[in-house]
């Protein structure tokens, strides 16, 4: 008897969690989409026509199915990347610069395959390289935190500028297209330096299957690891590496090394199975987004993904509001802002009720 | 080549660097009051983007300035509520308004792309500006530039010479003694808080109603918020040394226009990210001049010692860690 009632109340506290987690989630949709509604109102366009273009073009055919997915690959690995260093407690704002040095790397060593014979060697190579270049860059700044003292935020933003710096000038200056340099990239890669894709979703299934590994791998390393938990440890306790003896200064590294690594993959893949070349936005902003997504889904490796694919609606979504409204493809980085922010208020607000209840019990 | 004019190089100088400076003395004033507001760089974007659209329709320059300036209050509000009040991230919060303020500016400011708009003229001050030299320098500019010339030495005096100074610096150093003493922390905050972004938006609007007139995507001012970040490190947090910061920053991007003549090949792009490592280097010289054993070797070497100081910054000691309830 005893036991059953003891299973009654775990089951009634996790319905209450369930309940919980529902209403902040209504609340969270409800301020968004009133306060988003608001704002298409006040640009002098009818909301209703805004968000089903947004449907439409997101979920509306398998082509635009493709394309969401296309921008979820990258979100996804960088999202994963980031969740290894938010354990730690480091704020990896320079995940953008690491897509960039990946996808540069990945580029330098495609160049010398530009002729398209021993393809799948140049692949494998490119993709090895992206990951060493997203990794080395995040190094560098992993190692301006703890050698050098400089904040994590202020020397991945610089790289990240640098990386631009970088990616511009190369397009511009030495690997421009013969006779033409141009904001639209290198020159096109060989056929065969493409990764294969589904044809009717213009959709690599390498590129998938490698975002899904990462996402599994992400789960193992932070759940059932001795280095994910070190990296928990040290993240939420400051004492953690006094206690258990740790190297704070060499977990960092890591950390920023599998993000860098993950961003980097992203990069190689933006230029082998998107773009087929190098561009200037090749990053196309998915590195700052993907710190978005990590916070909205409250660093959980499952739930980021899923935050990923909406993120990545929006994205695709809004591509179809110039065209048919006139209006500003930017909507879905207003209606991402404030998601995170309503999460995070509501979050606060909740924390805050409970404590006022908790000093009123006492 | 065109011709290579001192006095038109450094009044360039001084013009360019207006908006820089009031959103880089505005961070300086909010930093100092231990709060990250790292939201500047879509702060920025939006105020120009409110000021250019208000001044359009009410064809007020007054109205466009004001607006921006509450705008970036308004902001800057938020990342104060949410930090100080709600104690969660100032990082987080920053972050998501800095890509959430910027999308906001292009999604509202979308009809206004590229229409020809007011914009402040010069405004000589008579009698300074025939000063030879000096007067084509500092006084032959338009009304933000004299502002943002005024607020250095004001915000200065402000901060080191007036009891309201000492309790904004204290309440950055140290929230918990302010408590003690009486004043309370929180409310403190907020209004400097308030009063940063404040200036922020005032950046944002001599941007699209002065330094580059009109709005457009992309506008011209994207990336300045991030500068101003790094000034505000690069100033050690000190608004005289961020001005300095600032004017050089400035120095950089007029000198790009020369070095783009001079070296063809080099896009433009590649000399506007160079100040990002130069604040890099800055942030390792700042914590290694902080180091124990490099100040005692610099004992009794004079040289080495005044390059010390100049990079001896001091971070607000309670920068990014708002007064707690119950501590």
């Amino acid at each position: 008897m005893q036991e059953k009632n003891g299973m009654n109340t775990s089951a009634s506290i996790h319905d209450k969690a369930i309940v919980r987690f529902s209403r902040d989630l209504v609340l969270t949709v409800l301020v968004v989409v009133s306060f988003t509604t608001l704002i298409i109102v006040l640009s002098g366009a009818p909301p209703l026509a805004a968000y089903y273009h947004i449907f439409k073009g997101s979920l509306g055919s398998w082509v635009k199915l493709g394309h969401v997915i296309r921008v979820w690959i990258p979100l996804t690995l960088c999202t994963c990347g980031l969740l290894y260093t938010f354990r730690i407690g480091l704020w990896n704002i320079g995940v953008e610069g690491q897509v960039i040095m990946g996808a540069i790397f990945a580029t330098y060593v495609l160049r010398f395959g530009m002729d398209g014979r021993m393809a799948t060697f140049f692949l494998i190579a490119a993709f090895v390289a992206g990951v060493a270049g997203g990794a080395l860059w995040a190094l560098i700044a992993g190692y301006l935190k703890t050698k050098g003292g400089v904040n994590e935020i202020f020397a991945g933003l610089g790289l990240n500028f640098v990386a631009q710096g970088i990616i511009l000038w190369l397009i511009f200056g030495p690997w421009k297209r013969a006779g033409i340099a141009s904001m639209s990239g290198t020159e096109l890669l060989p056929r065969e330096l493409w990764l294969s894709y589904v044809s009717t979703m213009r959709l690599s299934p390498l590129g998938l299957s490698l975002a899904l590994c990462a996402i599994i791998v992400t789960a193992v390393m932070l759940r059932y690891t001795k280095i994910g938990l070190c990296l928990k440890a040290l993240g939420s306790n400051p004492n953690a590496a006094h206690i258990f003896d740790l190297n704070t200064r060499l977990y960092m590294l890591l950390a920023m090394v599998f993000a860098g690594g993950f961003a980097g993959l992203a990069g190689s893949i933006q230029v082998t199975g998107v773009y087929h070349r190098l561009i200037p936005a090749i990053s196309s902003n998915y590195g700052y987004l993907a710190l978005l997504v990590a916070m909205l889904s409250n660093y959980n490796v499952w739930i980021g993904p899923v935050v990923a694919f909406f993120f990545a609606c929006l994205n695709v979504g809004s591509i179809q509001l110039p065209m048919m409204l006139q209006l500003d493809s930017s909507l879905s980085g207003v209606i991402q802002g404030a998601l995170v922010l309503a999460a995070l208020a509501v979050h606060a607000w909740r924390i805050r009720a409970r404590r006022i209840a908790e000093e009123t019990w006492n | 080549m065109t011709g290579f004019d001192l006095t038109i190089l450094l009044g360039g100088v001084v013009a360019g660097a207006a908006p820089i400076l009031l959103a880089t003395l505005g961070e300086t004033i909010t930093e100092k009051a231990g709060i990250i507001n790292l939201s500047l760089d879509g702060t920025i974007m939006l105020s120009a983007m409110t000021a250019f659209v208000v001044a359009f329709n009410t064809e007020s320059l007054v109205a466009g300035f004001v607006s921006a300036a509450i705008v970036g209050a308004l902001v800057a509000a938020v990342v104060g509520i949410f930090s100080i009040y709600l104690e969660q991230s100032q990082v987080a919060v920053g972050f998501v308004l800095t890509l959430m303020a910027r999308d906001l500016a292009y999604f509202l400011g979308n009809p206004y792309t590229r229409l020809p708009g007011p914009s402040v003229g010069p405004q000589p001050i008579p009698l300074l500006k025939d000063i030879p030299f000096l007067g084509d320098v500092f006084f032959n500019h338009s009304f933000p530039v004299y502002l943002s010339l005024l607020l250095i030495g004001l915000i200065w005096w402000y901060m080191y010479r007036t009891p309201q100074g000492l309790r904004l610096r204290s309440v950055g150093e140290n929230p918990g003694a302010c408590f003690a003493r009486g004043i309370n922390p929180r409310s403190l905050q907020m209004v400097y808080v308030l009063c940063g972004g404040f200036f922020v938006g005032l950046a944002g609007a001599t941007f699209s109603l002065c330094t580059k007139p009109g709005w457009g995507r992309p506008q011209g001012a994207e990336g300045t918020g991030w500068i101003a970040l790094a000034l505000v490190i690069f100033g050690g947090w000190h608004p005289i040394r961020a001005a300095i910061g600032a004017y050089l920053f400035a120095f950089l991007q007029v000198m790009g226009i020369y070095f783009q003549e001079w070296f063809p090949s080099v896009p433009a792009q590649v000399f506007q990210v160079a100040p990002f490592p130069l604040m890099i280097f800055t942030l390792i010289f700042i914590n290694f001049a902080q180091k124990e054993s490099v100040i005692k070797r610099a004992e009794g070497r004079g040289w080495l010692q005044v390059i010390l100081r100049l990079f001896s910054g001091a971070m607000p000691t309670s920068l990014g860690k708002p007064h707690k309830t119950g501590q």
